[in-house]
């Protein structure tokens, strides 16, 4: 690489617009927000197929009782990257490609509002995830402690590798505040003439929101396992009594990121289904302005649940109770949400293609997740389901049919206008039939597991539990093996097929139908006029 | 392009890619630095791994900051993208307010919860089992395990090194903004005598904070590993002084631009978001003072 590449004459190109550069190169060096939001998706769904292949190994070595697959030690190592993978590496990524392809379409901007910090968010995620997935190699195996990684099993009882670990999470942060400043000041700032606040496409509203809790918690998230990295080598006390310290602070900072942290991951996803509900039911979004008070409301209710996560940890009873209420509280503005999207269906002149039936899906499961964190919340019975597969259950109902299903329901919508090709709808109608009845023959039996006192992060369990967990890992083979299907879908919609109009669904809304498909490479350079 | 109604999107460009790879080399020999040194073997690789990681860092910052500069210089810029980089620098450093709010938080909670807890107060008396006769107090003078995590004798005197040193940020708060309000009346003259008198008040900051360490690893066995009063003075003062030492540089580097001529009365971004971080800096040293040192 020549060291005048972008420090040589600019004035000849600001006249006209290139196309994408040939080559590798263009991935590489890229300041477009097309070509990011694009790689976000690659990357995102390859971690998405290397999570959830040690997702497959945990099913397979509790598809019966006793030990038949792997070391206990291996296992551990594969619930905690699974959990690391799919949380940083898959859903993340994911909504954050979504957000550099759709928002400035949306909004009416050229681009990012600064695009090469844009690509360097980018590819410190592959840098970060080679680091991370390095660890299986290292000495003393990756980390074994839970995606969470509760000091002091991740600092006293760690792997020497734990080290790595935490340098990797540095970097993911890196990338996210990154990555999130650049969607905030793109809102803010790179606004179409017209578009006002509260004008603005739901998806880019949950994502301003979404945004400001990356930042906020990204770099508390950065202080806890600097505090780990400084126990573990440098003999500090944070997490040890005998200094003085105490592993239960571990837990409170590492929650005040964890709890924000979860609705990082399913505020986009309420977003884009908002905006594919009234797409397919043709009609306007029923209570714009309740949508948008109430995902301000989550966001900051987010600030002050996060010790619900540690009922049975020995908190005063003040606490429990404080924590207890707040995280009830809740269930009213996220009833809000659901309220609104059943209501802009009904009396709707619905059809179902496969983002609706993701949409749709998504809205009766999530809301069931949602009530099983009801029952979650309520502390006295928390000290019951903690820690079992009730708590597994119950997270996988609001990540899989939640946020994952969130981002097929976005891919199936936006990508007549990534690619300018219809999608094979059969295909992607299979997809969905063979994902919801997978996913929940693969996560309802857990309930009852949980509710039966099965623990989670266990190879083994008392033969009791035999039954359904084989039916689970029947239904996590079937959900596994069809996202190569999805795959599938993709690649042949990429490669050809019925050329997609600038507006594929008749009753889509916004800016991003008004330009060709496939979108070109660059869009409103001179910015819309927003009525 | 380069309009007023237009946004400026730049080319392709290369350091974003470099920076990845120097942001990975550099993290890859920070980690075997202690791996290596922690199993007892030699570090010598891991450090030229960190170092050439380091390299490739500075390499890109002069560079990317430099064609920044050179893009700003040639008129690139709308005032909207100038809003754009006054968004990103606000929001850069209001995670790092968050970042120092989580040591904040582990000091709050160590002193309110953590300890008393461990002295035996509330119900949770049965940490105290642990260890018979532990005494709540701050600072802690006596750890738990003693031999595990062996107190220090004594802690710094705020009155003396940390009130100088307040004295000293605060001031360079002041003289920053009277260089500021300087290069807006676009007398070069000053403005170049109140910034030099900032980095010499911050030159001047960091050197009594190493002073600072010195006495409290050789005289009052304050360090690191001398239980949590320890963990959180190194490590609020510790993350400070680098922040300290990260706005310095900056202020120096915004220095050597007004020399070679660089910012106008009316854009001046770069200086502007300098001092910003800078009083942020002041702004956090206020909170030591207070929550470290004095209460």
């Amino acid at each position: 690489m020549s060291a005048v590449i972008d420090t040589h004459d600019h004035s000849h190109d600001q006249d006209h617009h290139h196309g994408p550069a040939k080559g590798f190169k263009r991935w590489l060096l890229t300041t477009n927000h097309k070509d990011i939001g694009t790689m976000y998706l690659i990357f995102s769904f390859t971690m998405f197929l290397l999570g959830g292949t040690m997702a497959m190994v945990i099913r397979a070595e509790l598809f019966q009782p006793g030990l038949q697959i792997v070391e206990p030690a291996f296992f551990n190592q594969m619930t905690t990257m699974h959990g690391l993978i799919m949380v940083f590496g898959a859903v993340m990524p994911a909504f954050v490609g979504l957000a550099n392809w759709m928002i400035p379409l949306m909004i009416g901007a050229p681009d990012m509002a600064l695009p090469r910090m844009n690509n360097w968010s980018f590819w410190i995620l592959p840098a970060a995830f080679a680091l991370l997935v390095s660890t299986l190699f290292m000495s003393g195996g990756a980390p074994n402690f839970g995606w969470t990684f509760y000091a002091p099993l991740s600092t006293t009882y760690g792997p020497p590798s734990t080290t790595f670990f935490i340098f990797a999470i540095h970097m993911m942060g890196i990338s996210s505040i990154m990555g999130a400043i650049n969607v905030i000041a793109t809102i803010l700032n790179l606004r179409a003439p017209g578009m006002t606040l509260m004008k603005m496409p739901l998806f880019v509203w949950t994502w301003l929101i979404t945004a400001f809790l990356l930042i906020a918690v990204m770099p508390v998230l950065a202080g806890v396992v600097t505090m780990m990295l400084m126990d573990i080598n440098f003999g500090t006390s944070f997490f040890n009594a005998a200094g003085g310290g105490d592993p239960v602070l571990f837990q409170h900072v590492f929650w005040f990121f964890g709890h924000p942290e979860v609705y990082i991951m399913i505020l986009p996803a309420f977003g884009a289904v908002s905006e594919i509900i009234p797409a397919f039911s043709r009609k306007r979004l029923f209570g714009y302005a309740s949508m948008v008070y109430a995902v301000g409301a989550i966001a900051l209710l987010s600030f002050v649940v996060w010790a619900h996560h540690m009922f049975t940890v020995g908190m005063p009873v003040a606490g429990e109770i404080f924590f207890m209420y707040c995280t009830m509280l809740i269930a009213v503005p996220t009833g809000v949400k659901v309220f609104n999207w059943v209501a802009t269906m009904f009396r709707g002149s619905m059809t179902f293609e496969a983002p609706m039936l993701f949409s749709i899906a998504f809205v009766i499961l999530f809301t069931i997740g949602g009530f099983s964190g009801l029952m979650l919340a309520i502390a006295p019975a928390d000290f019951q389901y903690h820690d079992t597969y009730f708590v597994v259950a119950h997270f996988h109902y609001v990540l899989v049919p939640g946020a994952i299903f969130g981002i097929f329901a976005s891919a199936y919508y936006w990508l007549p206008k990534w690619t300018g090709n219809m999608y094979d709808e059969t295909l992607a109608k299979t997809h969905f039939w063979m994902s919801f009845i997978g996913m929940n023959l693969a996560f309802f039996p857990m309930h009852f597991l949980g509710l039966a006192g099965m623990p989670r992060r266990i190879p083994d369990y008392a033969l009791q539990f035999a039954d359904f967990n084989m039916v689970s890992s029947i239904g996590a083979f079937m959900f596994g093996s069809t996202q190569l299907l999805f795959l599938f879908i993709v690649v042949k919609c990429a490669r050809g097929g019925e050329k997609a109009a600038a507006k594929p669904w008749d009753g889509a809304e916004g800016l991003e139908w008004t330009v060709p498909s496939p979108a070109p490479y660059h869009t409103f350079s001179t910015p819309p006029e927003v009525k | 392009m380069a309009t007023e109604q237009t946004y400026y999107v730049p080319e392709q460009s290369k350091w974003p890619i470099i920076a990845t790879v120097g942001l990975l080399v550099t993290m890859y020999g920070l980690g075997s630095i202690m791996v290596d040194g922690s199993a007892g073997e030699s570090t010598t690789t891991a450090w030229v791994i960190f170092m050439i990681g380091s390299l490739i860092m500075a390499y890109m910052l002069f560079g990317w900051f430099g064609s920044v500069i050179k893009e700003s210089r040639d008129g690139l810029y709308s005032p909207q993208m100038d809003r754009s980089f006054r968004w990103g620098m606000s929001w850069f450093i209001f995670s790092e307010v968050m970042f120092f709010a989580a040591f904040f938080g582990a000091l709050f909670y160590a002193r309110t919860f953590a300890i008393p807890w461990l002295g035996g107060e509330g119900d949770r008396g049965s940490s105290n089992m642990l260890w018979e006769g532990f005494q709540a107090t701050w600072p802690l003078l006596q750890n738990p395990d003693a031999e595990a995590f062996p107190a220090p004798s004594g802690v710094i005197d705020p009155w003396h090194l940390p009130l100088v040193n307040t004295i000293l940020l605060v001031t360079s708060s002041f003289t920053v903004t009277v260089a500021h309000h300087a290069l807006k009346k676009d007398n070069r003259v000053r403005l170049k005598i109140w910034l030099a008198a900032t980095i010499v008040l911050a030159i001047a900051f960091v050197a009594f904070q190493a002073e600072e360490y010195v006495d409290a690893y050789t005289n009052l066995d304050l360090t690191l590993q001398s239980g949590i009063y320890g963990s959180t003075f190194f490590m609020l003062t510790g993350f400070h002084g680098a922040h300290v030492i990260l706005g310095t540089l900056m202020l120096t580097i915004m220095l050597i631009r007004i020399t070679k001529g660089h910012f106008t009365p009316e854009k001046h971004f770069g200086f502007e978001a300098a001092s910003w971080y800078w009083h942020f800096v002041d702004v956090v040293w206020l909170g030591l003072f207070v929550f470290v040192y004095i209460l």
